[in-house]
């Protein structure tokens, strides 16, 4: 791929990451710009990245930029927490409880030491999913899920924080380390719905099969 | 019986430890086979964490060469963190490689490669997580054969009880004749369980078992000898060489990794083996004879490494680069054909000679100019005739000056610490150089601007070189020396403000000795110390030296011997060394002459470009010097078109 390079004395491709999911999570909507030297077919583009990239690192669509830039077309997250162990009903009394603060204050290790913040006003969403479809091998074992939406803010408040936060307000511990996966990034609509960051983009060009 | 991923176990402990991403695997050039269809399969370990073990040339060579047989699979393993250890240890995940996350007990094989000694205790580390006994003597035909691969196997004694066999030397060709070993053992049922497998093994004569010999001591705790304990294992075992370099142009899919490693770029060995006859160094003693690959054969595998990898980074990688006969074509032949690319090119440089700017010259050409490098490895002229690298002190000056004239404005310059012979005065003069460099190349730059950086660290004997019969200097004594030399280069303010000074302190290197020169009783110690908690021997966060020395109390004096019966004596010519069975082709009695050759002083030519010295690797290995030049040029690429869709 012609992709194209910064100026200065080592040379980085032009590659911008969006709010990029932290280590440690799944997701299944990471978005990236790249920056090329000349005119690229988006779906040759698509199909030679997800080559070159490792199993299970899938690159779904690709479409040429419009105006303007990625990061200002995000500004929510949708996230899944699974919760091996945890009972439904326990987990929607801590949602409940979570919802129900007006400030929940955590804290998280970052680069600048032990930072307090409140996880509570990112949240716009924290629901326990009522029917569950389990993953097969958690038929015996309870597992309740929660499916959060959470804006983006500084300092940003991650999936990590919300479960903090569910700790310290109705003592929520899960047993074994949740499962997290990012299902959406976007803007955030008045419904409270995520709208795809691409959808600007997708009218004149050719769109990836998804 | 086919054999599941450990992932899911292995996945529940990654968001507790540091850098999950180097345990996930799935590296451009990983190769995933179906354990079923496969009847010989290899974990190949290198035993260090991950970045650095990643970019090693040679288990990337063998990855490549295995996997290419079809009904053969290679995984690769590292060394797991503290942290992820204790996790695994606690939950009950083994070992794992990291291609397929499978169980390394499952496998055939278990070849490590050892670069250094100080990996020893990380070895015991995987068996232990793998679930294989320590010991050699307590395996079944449940276990992997555990297989001592790289330089550190040329004396493999100290590790003797917990490995199953050494190969010395080359592992393309060595890797396949030990699979068609184990494919037609397994075939036949297996008759004879491990032990015939092992037999079959040391019969070639270049694969060490080293439960096939004994070792008997003299009453002063010298070795009386070592034979063979059975009748039908020969007396010496004989190194590897792979001959013709262009009929093994490997790696041609270079591992691209996720996770930061230490090198990050294309490597191209242009080059095996070195005659320039170094004394302390031990890969240009075991690694001869000196086999050349031909420019065309360098110039093809950079042209599909770098189309496979996406790399924008090339090594031209060997023991002495620029002594390779088309070097000078071969860089500028390169540097034309990737000049308006992002593809920087670079050649480790340890000649000191203006030879060596030209090159480096050619090869910033698109204007990308990193440091360079010079080793003269000793601080005075005699010191360094003594090691036999010929380079007086007005070459040197005159050659780092050329750089910095030519717009070079960092220079850095190698050297060791506690060579043979080496007085306090050797080790001054380097601080009188660096100044003279640093005076000299103001002058000649024009400008304040320039910096040299001096990097010193411990000499350390090693088996199979002149200097293995030579003491060591005590830690306090180098660590000594080592501040005197940073005071000299300070007593001048002006100058020392230009001047960088980076060094290695004594104790490991003695540690490293110990290792490297050590017999099967040290191993006794190695297991102390990885009792004791001792890992990663050479991460200086993570290596005591008063754990090391602890365990050498606990266990030496009981043999009769001590550290420094180990380190800092001086070996006889009649002592039989616990290497003497292991033949790297140089002739004993060549080797005590050179080491006689190096106390008067005495320099010793390179038989790549003066006649055969007789060192006796050529005629006892049945190779010969493979040199061109074979007169050919590297044509202009052709473009090829951006966008190249896999199909």
């Amino acid at each position: 791929m012609p992709i194209a390079f910064s100026q200065g004395f080592t040379p980085h491709p032009k590659i911008s990451y969006a709010s990029a999911a932290p280590t440690g999570v799944g997701s299944e909507a990471e978005y990236l710009e790249i920056g090329l030297q000349a005119p690229v077919d988006a779906e040759a583009l698509r199909v030679a990245l997800d080559a070159a990239l490792s199993p299970g690192l899938d690159v779904l669509e690709a479409v040429i930029a419009g105006p303007g830039s990625l990061a200002d077309r995000i500004d929510a997250s949708r996230w899944r927490l699974e919760l091996p162990g945890v009972e439904p009903e326990v987990a929607e009394k801590a949602v409940a409880a979570f919802l129900g603060s007006s400030e929940v204050l955590v804290e998280r290790m970052t680069k600048q030491g032990r930072r307090s913040f409140d996880a509570r006003v990112a949240v716009t969403r924290c629901e326990v999913a009522d029917a569950p479809d389990l993953p097969s091998e958690a038929v015996a074992v309870p597992c309740a899920i929660i499916d959060l939406v959470v804006r983006q803010v500084t300092p940003a408040v991650r999936p990590d924080d919300v479960l903090s936060g569910l700790r310290v307000v109705a003592g929520l511990e899960p047993p074994v380390p949740p499962r997290v996966t990012r299902l959406a990034q976007g803007t955030l609509t008045a419904q409270g719905e995520i709208a795809d960051p691409l959808d600007a983009d997708r009218e004149d060009v050719s769109i990836g099969e998804r | 019986m086919s054999v599941s991923s450990v992932f899911p176990q292995l996945e529940q402990l990654l968001p507790r430890v540091s850098k999950p991403i180097q345990y996930v695997g799935g590296e451009l050039g990983a190769v995933v086979k179906d354990w079923d269809a496969t009847t010989v399969r290899w974990a190949l370990m290198y035993p260090d964490a991950y970045e650095v073990g990643l970019p090693n040339q040679g288990v990337q060579i063998l990855y490549e060469v295995l996997n290419e047989q079809e009904d053969v699979l290679a995984e690769r393993t590292y060394s797991v963190w503290p942290d992820l250890e204790a996790l695994m240890k606690e939950n009950g995940v083994p070992q794992f490689t990291v291609d397929a996350h499978r169980p390394v007990k499952a496998f055939d094989v278990l070849g490590l490669s050892f670069a250094t000694e100080l990996g020893y205790t990380n070895m015991l580390s995987a068996l232990d997580l793998a679930g294989i006994p320590l010991h050699s003597a307590d395996r079944d035909e449940n276990h992997p054969i555990v297989l001592a691969g790289g330089h550190a196997s040329f004396n493999p004694e100290p590790i003797a009880d917990f490995i199953d066999a050494a190969v010395l030397g080359d592992g393309e060709e060595a890797v396949l004749e030990i699979t068609g070993i184990i494919r037609e053992w397994k075939a036949e049922g297996r008759p004879g369980g491990r032990d015939e497998l092992l037999l079959r093994l040391a019969r070639t004569e270049s694969i060490y078992v080293p439960r096939f010999y004994d070792v008997d001591y003299l009453p002063d705790g010298r070795i009386q000898r070592v034979v063979p304990n059975r009748p039908d294992v020969p007396f010496r075992v004989s190194k590897r060489t792979t001959m013709d370099l262009d009929a093994w142009p490997y790696p041609k899919k270079p591992l691209v990794p996720l996770a930061e490693t230490v090198h990050e770029r294309y490597a191209v060995e242009i080059f095996r083996g070195c005659t320039r006859g170094c004394r302390f160094c031990q890969a240009g003693m075991i690694t001869r004879p000196v086999r050349e690959r031909s420019i065309t054969t360098v110039g093809q595998m950079v042209k599909e490494g770098l189309e496979f990898s996406g790399y924008s980074e090339v090594g031209l990688l060997s023991l002495s680069s620029a002594d390779h006969s088309e070097i000078g074509d071969m860089c500028s032949g390169l540097a034309e054909q990737y000049a308006d690319t992002n593809v920087s090119l670079s050649l480790p440089s340890t000649r000191v000679d203006a030879f060596n700017i030209d090159l480096a010259q050619e090869l910033s050409r698109n204007g990308r100019r990193t440091g360079l490098t010079f080793a003269p490895e000793g601080g005075s002229e005699r010191i360094r005739k003594v090691i036999n690298k010929m380079v007086t002190k007005e070459d040197l000056i005159r050659t780092v000056v050329t750089a910095y004239s030519n717009g070079w404005r960092q220079v850095k310059l190698y050297f060791m610490c506690g060579l043979p012979s080496e007085t306090d005065e050797d080790v001054l003069e380097i601080a009188e150089m660096a100044h003279e460099v640093i005076r000299a190349g103001r002058e000649a730059a024009g400008t304040k601007d320039i910096r040299c950086t001096v990097s010193i660290g411990g000499f350390v004997p090693k088996p199979h070189t002149p200097f293995q019969w030579a003491p060591m200097d005590t830690p306090e004594t180098i660590d000594r020396r080592l501040k005197m030399l940073k005071n000299a280069i300070n007593s001048d303010r002006g100058l020392g403000r230009a001047i960088g000074f980076r060094y290695h302190d004594g104790e490991p290197s003695l540690i490293e000795g110990l290792l490297s020169r050590g017999d099967r009783r040290v191993g006794k110690v190695i297991l102390r110390v990885w009792e004791k908690g001792g890992r990663f021997d050479g991460w200086s966060e993570h290596f005591s030296y008063a754990r090391w020395i602890e365990a050498a109390d606990e266990v030496l004096p009981g043999f009769g011997v001590d550290l420094d019966w180990f380190t800092t004596r001086e070996r006889e010519e009649q002592e039989v060394l616990p290497w003497d069975h292991l033949d790297s082709g140089l002739d004993k009695d060549w080797l005590w002459q050179d080491w006689q050759d190096s106390k008067s002083e005495f320099e010793q030519d390179d038989c790549r470009w003066t006649p055969c010295f007789d060192c006796g690797v050529c005629p006892s290995m049945d190779t010969e010097i493979q040199i061109g030049p074979t007169g050919k040029k590297l044509l202009p690429l052709t473009p090829v078109n951006n966008l190249r869709v896999p199909a």
